[in-house]
């Protein structure tokens, strides 16, 4: 079926099998690699892209449901040269291994940043009642959906922590 | 010229300690990280060569027997049972491939053949609906149901152990269980072949490429010089990559028949089907000591188990002979042959479960003497190899277990079940690291630009270790040079052939080949500069001599190679090489529901040189969660009546999740080992598994006095403890 | 993945007859990729003016497609209905949960292994075909309701909240209806493939809640890890006291039966009595009477009976003094 996504700002019309995933068209049909499949399943978080700035796993996502969105994905966030302040921690935190899952640790922690600033509450929140603050609790309880068998955890958390105190400096200082 | 090197003696030449660019050792990021933060870094399934088709592969859906007929498959471009494909993974280091011949099955999920179709979509519904038949055979699947093999060269005795039990003052004599483990590197393994006349190129998912291309030569019936294997960037490994597997051979195969490439991925299920597992094991530990903890009995008896036929079998043992004094001794190593997927390294394949267990046990010892946990350790730290009585090439494990002791507050200890907060009982708990250490040979080939950059290149792979990173500060350290000056290249057959990534060996072993390499350009610098080798400073691009000083520019007419060849020697055997470390945990139990959470965690260890303290450091942040999944939550559990690995997927086999992991510490005691090359650097990927479960597990019953011998200690094994204390 | 057509509802009454509803598809992807459903039509409801949480005289209508992330962070039911957003983060991931629907949840299936792997034989999936996981492994299966056909569990966490609650389910459909949640899961009896009380053409357009109550709200949920995994057991309470004694007991229980449990036996024992572990182990002793073990599975019996007590003890005050 004929399709358009829309992708880190630019339309792209497909002819695809209606069973075609959002993560297969990315990987086997525009060659947007970075997006990465562990499982299939949504057990494990390394296909997680953004879809109008939340996190979703693109492997449970057909394609052809995910026409009207925008859609951003690793490749949209920065680039080896531009990197995003967020992927600028991983880097300098060792926030990765392997780094495979480490598109979906970024695309997942960016809009996780987003959900903590519109005051979401966690699992791990004492209280359902906001502000909350980056802890390592908090982060690690809503990075949770993001599987790293390399095991980077503690510094993909001083990574995201990082981030969000610079992202709300800038923001007090705005 | 090739600068060859084997290892038959020490080296206190401490040389990199002189070198002059002060980048060895530094905690740099990451030279691929921003590829890899950028989902640039393409993986095994991440080529898009035009005409690509998709292949699935069909797994038994019997435990055993023969494939009558696989059917046919509507929409496919071909279904593929070749005798070539194999029955599973090649074990790490072979030289020939594993066992081919898909129509006989020999474990439930094994592949048996290959759907191939232009979409991937199409592929898979095919695959999933051939209607195969078989003539399924009876096999046992549970490692009791059969009597099983004792190979002599496993077993080993020294004294009397029966007789030291029976007239130690203090004993322990236990059984504990662990069940199989999955590798589960994130990266389910892939590979796309793609034919270029009788020569072949496959990109896979690999740990060690040179070993794994004569496997793959020998299964698809080729010469090796027709075969190249890229493998730039690898999502994880653990063991599970050692060697080749079913879809490459498959991919290779199917592209050779079709005439295009071919891509074949696992399923995530799939992987936990095909990729070797860690054998579920049965450990016996017996201790004896006298009053004062000294310990005069060790008995270690194991039971592991395998396919009939697979030569490995989890070395469950490999550190208890060497670990601590005893006279009497008694390794017994017991292989049940049974049925189920084939069992093969998965990280820190022996000491993960082995030093575990044993450390749990020397806890139990530690409790029954009434002597502190460190302390009893500390009384039985052997100065020689006990039996052979060979030297260590170093051993820091006093060093690690004080220093640890002080730096985690060992000190706030309580006894068991004393500190509460709300539901929570917390308790601390520690254990010995120790692992075997090894050099493998490898090669390497450095070339120094006159434009004053420096190329590295070699067919190691990067699994996510930092071995692009270390090469780099490597090659800049010995050339002078800042690491942005200096490209490493990995993970292709056509550079020269190396170690691979594995058993702890890689950084070590590719390292020393670099070194090699660059002390050849070093050399030949130096011939330019009219000095001696030695006598040669190099930095920032200038080589001095006493009062000269040259730009490498001026030195270098085109360029310069160097070519370097590591080979282990006799200083694997005139010492024993190890890795030695102390691990420290403190842990919350919920004195209602049995869950545990680990509060802090603590590492300590020794390692010879470190040569990136940012990546080496998160090497052991991996291991200790590796320690954690040990102990708390990772499970392959399989049906007992046909051997099927029932959790087969991440929601039902539990690796560690971020909200399991808190924050970890590492520290590493400067050391350097002169037996293991001039790089003077032992392993490190694995040691922070080696009994990283073990303090977590002490810890638990520090805090509510229940010892888990089941592991690993999900709620019902504490639960079932609280419950029969009330 | 079985090749199916695919269409885009714009209207409640544009539903194909026959299709399978998709929203969130968090679930029905994941047992399509297996091809343990397989519809030949599946129709999207997205687009469907279902996403909206409105007062509803005293209580609150849920439309079937808010998202879990969403509902657990809607501030009236932060507010009111606490234990529904404690269950809702306590299950699955963030990502999940910001596609996950409110009535596809309700959907959930069951995560048997033996139910997910074809290679098995399963009654649910293929009636009268066996049940592979009786005598297989069977650590996560039910100790409540369970039958000789299946010994399956519901696997969600909002709905156990929800029937703490007292939710309704508003059905769109050929007979438009309400259909409290009680009702609204089955037990396997003799049918383990009918799950719940869904009719061909039936749409869930809406969750419909009680007015709420004041008291203290908890979701306990253990689990084999710390987070990102299903329910061993879980227990929804919204307890009230009144002076020293308790006014008002909800309570219901996830991971241990084909349906979210509650048994109003043990909630009249608690009413009007004063609380005491004396009387939380008779509400537990009540409660797992017709508790039965399946194997590995019999661990949940304790577990069961040991969070109900630590959650009654928290939710009264009596852990903190403790």
């Amino acid at each position: 079926m004929k399709i358009t996504l829309n992708l880190n700002g630019t339309s792209h019309h497909l002819d695809v099998d209606p069973r075609t995933t959002l993560l297969d068209v990315l990987r086997h049909h525009l060659g947007l690699t970075g997006t990465k499949k562990g499982c299939d399943h949504g057990q494990c978080g390394a296909c997680t892209v953004l879809m109008d700035g939340r996190r979703v796993n693109s492997c449970l996502t057909l394609a052809c449901m995910a026409e009207d969105a925008d859609i951003t994905t690793i490749e949209g966030i920065g680039t080896p040269g531009n990197l995003s302040p967020l992927q600028q921690q991983f880097l300098d935190h060792d926030g990765f291994q392997c780094g495979y899952c480490t598109p979906g640790q970024i695309c997942s922690a960016t809009a996780m940043l987003e959900e903590i600033a519109a005051g979401w509450p966690s699992h791990a929140s004492d209280s359902l009642d906001g502000p909350f603050d980056l802890t390592h609790a908090e982060i690690a309880e809503r990075m949770s959906g993001n599987l790293c068998r390399c095991a980077a955890y503690p510094n993909i958390v001083a990574a995201i922590r990082q981030a969000g105190r610079d992202g709300s400096r800038q923001e007090d200082a705005a | 010229m090739t600068r060859h090197l084997r290892v038959d003696g020490p080296n206190h030449d401490d040389r990199l300690d002189h070198m002059a660019q002060g980048v060895l050792g530094q905690p740099l990021n990451r030279l691929e990280g921003p590829l890899k933060v950028s989902g640039r870094a393409a993986y095994a399934a991440e080529a898009r060569p035009a005409n690509l088709a998709y292949g699935v592969l069909v797994q038994a859906s019997v435990p055993a027997g023969k494939v009558l007929d696989i059917g046919d498959a509507p929409g496919a471009l071909a279904v593929i049972q070749d005798k070539r494909m194999v029955r599973y993974a090649a074990q790490g280091q072979a030289q020939k491939a594993p066992k081919s011949g898909p129509d006989q099955v020999e474990y439930m999920g094994q592949a048996i053949a290959l759907v191939v179709a232009d979409t991937f979509e199409a592929a898979t519904h095919a695959a999933q609906n051939l209607m195969v038949r078989y003539a399924a055979e009876d096999v046992p699947v549970n490692p009791d149901a059969v009597t099983p093999e004792l190979p002599p060269q496993k077993q080993a005795s020294a004294g009397d152990l029966d007789r030291a039990m029976a007239t130690a003052a203090v004993s322990v004599d236990a059984v504990w269980h662990t069940p199989s483990h999955g590798a589960a590197a994130m990266e389910p393994h892939a590979a796309i072949a793609q034919w270029d006349g009788d020569r072949v190129t496959i990109r896979a998912g690999l740990q060690m490429l040179s070993s794994n291309r004569a496997q793959m030569a020998d299964a698809l019936g080729i010469r090796a010089s027709k075969l190249r294997l890229l493998a730039p960037y690898v999502g994880g490994g653990f063991g599970s990559k050692l060697g080749i597997n079913a879809e490459a051979v498959a991919a290779a195969i199917a592209a050779k028949e079709l005439n295009r490439p071919v891509q074949v991925s696992m399923t995530r299920q799939q992987v936990f089907d095909l990729a070797h597992r860690r054998s579920e094991t049965r450990q016996r530990v017996r201790l004896a000591c006298d009053p004062d903890g000294r310990l005069t009995g060790i008995g270690h008896d194991v039971l592991v188990s395998n396919l009939p036929g697979s030569e490995f079998s989890e070395p469950v043992t490999q550190a208890t002979p060497f670990t601590y004094e005893a006279a009497h001794r008694q390794i017994v190593h017991a292989v049940a042959r049974i049925h189920r997927g084939c069992a093969g390294s998965v990280r820190a394949p022996g000491e993960a479960v082995g030093v575990t267990v044993f450390e749990c046990a020397m806890d139990e010892l530690a409790e029954a003497a009434d002597i502190d946990p460190v302390e009893l350790r500390l009384r039985n730290i052997p100065e020689d190899e006990p039996v052979t009585g060979r030297p260590f090439s170093s051993h820091k494990l006093a060093e690690a277990l004080r220093d640890g002791a002080q730096r985690f507050g060992w000190s706030d200890r309580r006894p068991n079940g004393q500190r509460a907060e709300g539901e929570w009982l917390i308790g601390m708990g520690m254990a010995t690291a120790v692992r075997v250490n090894m050099l493998v040979e490898s090669r390497a080939k450095v070339t120094l630009l006159q434009n004053g950059q420096a190329i590295v290149e070699t067919d190691m792979t990067d699994i996510g270790t930092g071995t692009y990173t270390i090469l780099g500060q490597l090659a800049g350290e010995m050339l002078g040079l800042p690491v942005d000056r200096v490209e490493v290249k990995l993970g292709d057959t056509d550079f020269p052939p190396s170690s691979g990534s594995g058993g702890s060996f890689g950084a070590a072993s590719s390292g020393n080949s670099v070194y090699l390499a660059c002390e050849d350009i070093r050399r030949q610098i130096a011939k330019a500069m009219g000095c001696d080798e030695p006598d040669l400073t190099l930095q920032n691009g200038m080589a001095r001599a006493g009062n000269i000083a040259r730009s490498l520019s001026e030195l270098i007419d085109g360029s310069l190679t160097g070519e370097g060849h590591l080979e282990p020697g006799k200083t694997e055997k005139s010492v024993r090489q190890a890795t030695w470390g102390s691990h420290w945990a403190e842990v919350a139990v919920n004195r209602w529901t049995g869950e545990v959470r680990v509060r802090r965690m603590m590492g300590v260890f020794a390692c010879g040189r470190v040569l990136n303290e940012k990546t080496a450091r998160s090497q052991c942040l991996g291991g200790m969660t590796f320690g954690i999944g040990i102990a708390l939550t990772e499970a392959m559990e399989h049906d007992s009546r046909d051997g099927h690995a029932v959790s087969r997927d991440l929601a039902e086999y539990h690796i560690p999740c971020h909200a399991d992991v808190p924050g970890l510490e590492v520290h590493f005691l400067s050391e350097r080992d002169a037996y293991v090359g001039p790089l003077q650097a032992k392993g490190l990927g694995e040691l922070g598994i080696c009994g990283a479960g073990a303090a977590v597990l002490n810890a638990i019953h520090n805090a509510c006095g229940i010892r888990v011998r089941d592991l690993p200690a999900t709620p019902d094994k504490i639960i079932a403890g609280l419950e029969a204390r009330a | 993945m079985r090749e199916f057509s695919f269409h885009r509802a714009a209207s409640v009454a544009d539903l194909p007859a026959g299709a399978t509803i998709i929203a969130g598809g968090t679930n029905l992807l994941d047992l399509m990729k297996h091809e343990v459903m397989a519809p030949e039509s599946l129709v999207d409801i997205t687009r469907l003016d279902l996403d909206r949480v409105e007062a509803e005289g005293d209580g609150l209508r849920i439309g079937a497609l808010v998202r879990n992330s969403d509902l657990a962070a809607h501030p009236t039911i932060r507010r009111d209905y606490a234990v529904l957003s404690r269950a809702l983060l306590a299950g699955a991931s963030g990502q999940l949960r910001n596609m996950a629907t409110t009535g596809g949840n309700l959907m959930q299936r069951t995560r048997c292994p033996y139910f997910y792997d074809r290679r098995m034989a399963c009654n649910k999936r293929d009636p009268g075909a066996g049940c592979a996981a009786m005598g297989g492994v069977t650590r996560n299966h039910a100790i409540l309701g369970a039958s000789d056909h299946c010994i399956a569990t519901y696997p969600g966490d909002m709905a156990v909240a929800l029937r703490a609650l007292d939710a309704v389910v508003e059905i769109d459909g050929p007979s438009p209806r309400r259909v409290p949640l009680a009702d609204f899961h089955q037990l396997p009896g003799d049918t383990p493939h009918i799950e719940t009380a869904l009719q061909p053409g039936d749409l869930i357009t809406a969750v419909v809640l009680p007015a709420p109550v004041a008291g203290q709200h908890r979701y306990r949920k253990v689990r084999d890890r710390a987070s990102y995994a299903f329910a061993l057991v879980s227990v929804a309470a919204v307890i009230r006291l009144d002076g020293g004694t308790i006014n008002h007991a909800a309570l219901a229980f996830g991971g241990v039966a084909a349906k979210p449990w509650r048994d109003p036996d043990i909630e009249r024992l608690l009413t009007g009595r004063e609380p005491s572990d004396a009387l939380f182990a008779e509400a537990a002793d009540l409660l797992l009477r017709p508790a039965r073990g399946q194997g590995e599975n019999k661990f949940k019996i304790p577990l069961l009976r040991r969070s109900l007590i630590a959650t009654l003890r928290d939710a009264t005050g009596m852990e903190a003094t403790a």
